[in-house]
């Protein structure tokens, strides 16, 4: 069945010292990351970060083949931002045909920006190939915790992304279940155009929403009489607790992107 | 020990703004002893999913009072105490589990009531070994067939350590091997806390101290599971089918009437009765 199949998130299920940080300590670093990515403008930093996340993909027994997958979704994205800025950079032309010229600033740029965001997908998958989304939660709401006296709902937010994954594969179940119904029918998914398609989805959607509005009231019902009464109270059965090693780790780490994005400015 | 003392309730149709009187609930009478293995029988709409949403406070009867314990389930102020004591148990197992894995769901309810992690741990173990489950702790909840997600979120209740157990219809959307799970188990947990068992199946009345018959919003029958089943023309029009063995013994008994004095309700008396007679 197809619910039973789907693994969630994109989370590797083995054991290696990057699997094993606390979940905040990748959130951070995985934050820090994307921010110095923003913010260095040079090759060699983009070489060192490059070599950063690529000796954490071994720490953490990655296949690199499998993490460079990560980058199939956005391949139309990159190659569109290359060419937009190989033809449209004004600068001095290395090749001219017709109207169309590239410029000799336009490739380096395109390249550039390549690289930056090849960098920022990888450095974000690396965390989620090694976290699960429990842990992602679990974290994500230990770090918003300190925002909850500017009435941030850090407690809500995280409720939300358990009950969300929890919901997934049941959702899944009954979409599968609800097609069959439907194909019994003579309903078809499967061919016609993209519109023709899109409207086919129609008499799946509608019985999913209406079924997941019934769900979402008997849960409410279910967690009010479990004594559920938001995040003011509550305990937790899983504490998380940084360890020597979150420590030595998030200290190296950052030293070491500290020293690429200085060198960046200061030293070439 | 619950108390419901004249208990009507009707749904209010929010279109119209006017309150159709059409009672879910008829004044109904119940007190619920603790201790007691309850069973309430009733047909699809015969008001027994309201008068278990009525125990811990999920629903507010609109005239009579609730009790549990002596604590009005009127006061906002006793919802929070009322609902540690009353556990319930919903209809749809998909539905009622909240976390992505067993432990973590078991531990939702200890977690609210914001006991120390020592203490939640104790109690989720305890909890998954009264239901047996240890062996899934770390299973996701979609990987559970029907019987084990019951099984689940029973432990999920019995985990904040109620007083009273309310199953609310759950064993109807079971098979009959997840039916046979939790009707093993609840007989198991009978004598150590205070079983409300509300279906629709007969049968699962039989181990009942008392049973009681809900149709059209009112308590309509009260006894022990023989004073019910010796009730066979009742039984018939509140909607209800006898079980089985009753009801062989019934068909026995109008060919030969000095068959069983008194009424078999289960496998074996019925059993005994025959070999005895012969």
């Amino acid at each position: 069945m197809l619910g039973k199949s789907i693994v969630l998130g994109q989370f590797i299920p083995i054991e290696s010292p990057i699997h094993s940080l606390d979940p905040r300590v990748k959130i951070i670093l995985a934050g820090v990351l994307i921010f110095i990515l923003f913010i260095v403008q040079d090759w060699f930093s983009f070489l060192f970060l490059g070599i950063f996340i690529f000796g954490l993909t071994l720490t953490a027994h990655i296949p690199t083949g499998y993490l460079l997958k990560s980058l199939k979704p956005i391949l139309f994205l990159l190659v569109f931002t290359l060419v937009l800025q190989i033809f449209f950079t004004p600068g001095e032309v290395i090749w001219e045909y017709g109207i169309l010229r590239i410029s000799r600033e336009g490739f380096v740029r395109g390249l550039f920006i390549i690289v930056r965001l090849c960098l920022l997908i990888l450095a974000t998958s690396l965390l989620t190939l090694t976290t699960t989304p429990v842990e992602l939660t679990d974290g994500l709401e230990y770090l918003m915790n300190p925002f909850k006296r500017w009435g941030f709902p850090a407690h809500e937010l995280a409720m939300m992304m358990t009950i969300a994954i929890r919901f997934i594969p049941t959702l899944l179940e009954e979409a599968d279940r609800i097609m069959k119904a439907q194909e019994a029918r003579g309903a078809n998914f499967e061919t016609g155009s993209i519109i023709q398609r899109a409207k086919n989805l129609i008499p799946l959607l509608v019985p999913l929403f209406i079924n997941s509005f019934k769900r979402a009231d008997d849960l409410a019902i279910a967690m009010e009489s479990r004594c559920y009464r938001g995040g003011i109270g509550r305990t937790r059965l899983r504490v998380l607790q940084l360890k020597q090693s979150d420590y030595r780790f998030l200290f190296l780490s950052l030293a070491f992107i500290t020293f690429v994005t200085f060198s960046s400015f200061f030293l070439w | 020990m619950i108390e419901f003392e004249q208990v009507s309730y009707w749904y209010s149709d929010v279109e119209s703004l006017l309150e159709i009187k059409d009672e879910v609930l008829n004044s109904v009478s119940v007190v619920i002893q603790k201790g007691e293995f309850v069973v309430l029988l009733g047909r699809n709409g015969s008001g027994k999913s309201t008068l278990a949403k009525h125990c811990n406070g999920l629903l507010i009867p609109k005239r009579g009072k609730v009790t549990i314990d002596g604590l009005n389930t009127m006061q906002a102020e006793n919802l929070w105490e009322i609902r540690q004591k009353v556990g319930l148990v919903f209809q749809n197992p998909d539905n009622q589990i909240i976390a992505t894995t067993v432990e973590e769901d078991v531990a939702f309810g200890p977690e609210n009531l914001g006991l120390p992690m020592e203490e939640i741990r104790r109690r989720l173990e305890e909890a998954l070994s009264i239901v047996d489950m240890q062996d899934f702790r770390r299973k996701e909840p979609h990987l559970l067939s029907g019987g084990q997600k019951q099984r689940v979120a029973i432990a999920g209740v019995l985990a904040m350590h109620p007083e009273y157990l309310v199953l609310d219809e759950a064993t109807s959307m079971l098979d009959p091997e997840g039916r046979g799970e939790i009707i093993s188990l609840v007989s198991r947990l009978k004598g150590s806390i205070t079983v409300f068992h509300i279906t629709h199946y007969i049968e699962e009345a039989v181990n009942a101290d008392r049973v009681m018959v809900m149709d059209e919003g009112r308590m309509v029958a009260q006894g022990t599971p023989r004073e019910i089943f010796n009730l066979r023309d009742q039984i018939v029009t509140w909607g209800l089918e006898l079980p089985q063995v009753t009801e062989t013994a019934w068909l026995l008994r109008e060919k030969y009437p000095h068959l069983f004095p008194t009424l078999p309700v289960s496998e074996t008396e019925l059993v005994d009765a025959l070999c005895l007679s012969s």
